[in-house]
């Protein structure tokens, strides 16, 4: 990665969010771009908005059950996890298929997953990175077990886990920040602020001024940063990631950003937010501003605009059908991935449920 | 009589008891301005307004703690968990706190709350979604537990978990919410504790609760047909468990049959079929059978979901084919 290292350093918990690049890319930090890693990362942010909008046309053909977009969202998605090395783990939640993607994730598990296969929880052996979590909370818990036993062995690991406002208003934050905290862990906690959990708006979660000023309680680095840019949200994490590295603790990072669709396909946020509001977003979108930055520079035309489009289209539409293509589970399955051994409960159970088929019963 | 959903019951019964009695009010995660996520208490906020109907911070132990201190102070909460498999991120507000409030002092302290959750699968939201776990609140004393099937037992029964002056968790069913039925006019409370007989036979006795209520109907239809008649049984609340309408129906038909959405393990049937087992051991002509969802966490795709619950078929075929 190039870029003055840890233009950020110091970390800021309340305030103007960090920012290198303002809304209409111009450069607002002391920070040297690199026209090829910021086109890399602009290609990534196209091909995850890619994704985000199949998936969300898919669910809404009834193709895929619930699904959370992330639309809006593609730097932090992007940015966070490309200060990652290799064999640091993520742990996110339902809304972080980008992310999870950019760490070798395949866009065919993500889409099995969304149609109710639980293979979709299950990625290449290789792959760092947990399911998503869909209970809200509970994954930073783990990501301070991930990173704990990754400083344990010594492996130089560390851990980073998604989550949004809405989360830090649950127990399961408070424990997992103490822990780390008193722990030492190499963990970085990465919220994404998109204003909205559901239906509530931020000001609903919690009464301190900003999220990321909770770190100083846990007695770790915090840092507010504007989530719409991604180089910005990546030179954050970065030096989060590095602090975590080498042995200077977690770190708090509060994003701020904004979920421009619905919460699920499920939800209507006309019920709860002003079409100004969603203006004033768009204004603000994350691909749009290195976009300008990158065709001022000239390093962005059309014809690369829709060369990114196309490959990431193919790239989706060939995720989807070979997802779409792999045999069904059967109702055996779930008897065999419920524990590690055969056991009689079980296999009684199974044997019944084999019977019941046969009878044409299920 | 009006036809209501089984959703638009919940929304009329807390209506009904908030226009009664002014200490009754509503916690719970998107339950105001967005009237719920399965769209259970629409109207509410503006009906009631935002003291009474409150939007909260995603923190289930807050919401159910609240409660249960409100409730400590005379105000009678009812508190909404979006989805029942979150009451494992309060159960230590749930079981050690608010069950055992009253036992622990001596009954001075009375918790007239009610704890509203979304239960059961159908919905093909997963593993930690879509379970139904009427049976874990059965098995901790001090709590009262409910599940209706039918939105006029919606509105009756949400009436009376209100009215009651102890602690009771609702379940409503989430595949339920959009079914229709007729719900009485004017005021309607039933009572807790009290099971319904939904089709009366001679031939076998059929329990089952919440979802599983009208598959047992429709198998029971089915069985008729083929001369088989099977009085069904609603029991809707699991405690209070009204033992004497099952012991009195299975003494006349001599047969017990209970269709449970819970896995099998620990299921709520298995302590019906232990006190018919007691109590009418001599009366019966075979034995009992429990139909329940095998012993697994239930899948998210649609057809391995209802290959998992017990369906009309299996019902019927399990009832036909037993000795
Ligand atoms: C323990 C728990 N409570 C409630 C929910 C229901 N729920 C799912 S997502 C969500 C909102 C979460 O908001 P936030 O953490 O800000 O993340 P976002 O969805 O905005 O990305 C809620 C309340 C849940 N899944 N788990």
């Amino acid at each position: 990665m190039k870029g003055s290292a840890h233009v950020f350093d110091q970390g800021s918990l309340s305030g103007d969010p960090l920012s290198i690049l303002d809304q209409a890319g111009r450069l607002v930090a002391g920070y040297e771009v690199d026209g090829d890693d910021l086109r890399r990362l602009y290609e990534s942010m196209v091909w995850i908005r890619t994704y985000d909008r199949k998936a969300t046309a898919m669910q809404l053909q009834g193709r895929l059950a619930t699904y959370s977009p992330f639309f809006g969202q593609e730097a932090c998605q992007i940015g966070s996890v490309a200060a990652l090395a290799d064999g640091d783990w993520l742990a996110g939640t339902y809304r972080d298929a980008g992310a999870m993607w950019f760490r070798g994730y395949s866009w065919e598990r993500l889409f099995l997953g969304r149609t109710g296969d639980e293979r979709g929880g299950q990625p290449a052996e290789d792959v760092t990175v947990m399911p998503p979590s869909i209970t809200v909370g509970g994954h930073m818990v783990h990501a301070v077990g991930l990173s704990w036993a990754e400083k344990m062995k010594g492996s130089g690991k560390i851990a980073l886990t998604m989550f949004g406002e809405g989360a830090t208003s649950e127990g399961d934050f408070h424990e997992a920040m103490n822990f780390a905290g008193v722990f030492h862990t190499p963990t970085v906690f990465f919220c994404q602020n998109n204003q909205y959990a559901i239906s509530a708006p931020r000001e609903i979660q919690t009464a301190s001024d900003s999220i990321a000023q909770k770190a100083l309680a846990y007695g770790m680095v915090g840092y507010l940063v504007n989530g719409n840019d991604v180089l910005a949200v990546r030179e954050v994490t970065a030096a989060a990631a590095e602090r975590a590295r080498n042995g200077d603790g977690p770190s708090l990072i509060e994003a701020i950003t904004y979920r421009r669709g619905p919460h699920t396909t499920a939800d209507d946020p006309t019920k709860y937010r002003t079409s100004q509001e969603e203006d004033l977003w768009t204004e603000r979108d994350p691909l749009e501003r290195v976009r300008a930055y990158l065709a001022d520079a000239g390093l962005w035309d059309e014809p690369w605009q829709t060369e990114l489009e196309e490959a990431a289209g193919v790239a989706v539409e060939t995720a989807v059908g070979a997802a779409e293509a792999l045999p069904k589970l059967d109702a055996g399955n779930f008897f065999d991935a419920v524990f590690e051994n055969p056991n009689p409960t079980l296999s009684d159970e199974k044997a019944a449920a084999a019977r019941r088929l046969e009878l044409g019963e299920a | 009589m009006a036809e209501l959903s089984y959703r638009d019951a919940v929304a009329a019964g807390l209506a009904q008891e908030m226009e009664r009695d002014d200490t009754v009010y509503m916690i719970g995660e998107d339950i105001a301005a967005a009237g719920g996520v399965f769209k259970a208490t629409p109207g509410l906020l503006e009906r009631f307004g935002p003291r009474r109907v409150r939007d909260t911070p995603i923190s289930e132990e807050a919401i159910t703690g609240a409660a249960m201190g409100a409730a400590m102070t005379g105000l009678r909460p009812v508190a909404e968990l979006m989805f029942s498999d979150f009451i494992a991120t309060c159960w230590d507000i749930i079981a050690n706190q608010i069950a055992k409030t009253r036992y622990m002092t001596d009954g001075q302290i009375t918790l007239p709350l009610v704890i509203r959750t979304a239960n059961g699968a159908g919905s093909r939201f997963g593993a930690q979604h879509s379970q139904s776990l009427e049976n874990w609140a059965m098995a901790v004393p001090g709590l009262k537990v409910v599940a209706p099937s039918t939105p006029a037992d919606v509105k009756g029964l949400l009436a009376a978990s209100i009215r009651d002056d102890d602690p009771v968790m609702f379940f409503e069913h989430k595949s339920l919410y959009a079914t229709k039925g007729d719900v009485p006019d004017g005021e309607h409370v039933e009572e807790l504790g009290v099971a319904k007989v939904r089709r009366e036979g001679s031939d076998a006795t059929i329990v089952a609760l919440a979802a599983m209520v009208p598959r047992a109907l429709d198998a029971a239809e089915r069985l008729a047909a083929d001369g088989i008649d099977c009085t069904v049984i609603d029991v809707r609340s699991l405690v209070p468990l009204d033992t004497q309408t099952i012991l009195g129906s299975v003494r006349s038909t001599s047969r017990l049959y209970t269709v449970e959405e819970n896995p099998r393990l620990c299921g709520w049937g298995a302590e019906i079929a232990s006190i018919v087992a007691e109590e009418l051991f001599y009366d019966l002509d075979g034995p009992i059978v429990r139909i329940t969802t095998p012993h697994v966490p239930l899948p998210a795709a649609d057809a391995l979901e209802d290959a998992t619950l017990p369906t009309v078929e299996r019902i019927y075929q399990t009832i036909k084919n037993s000795d």
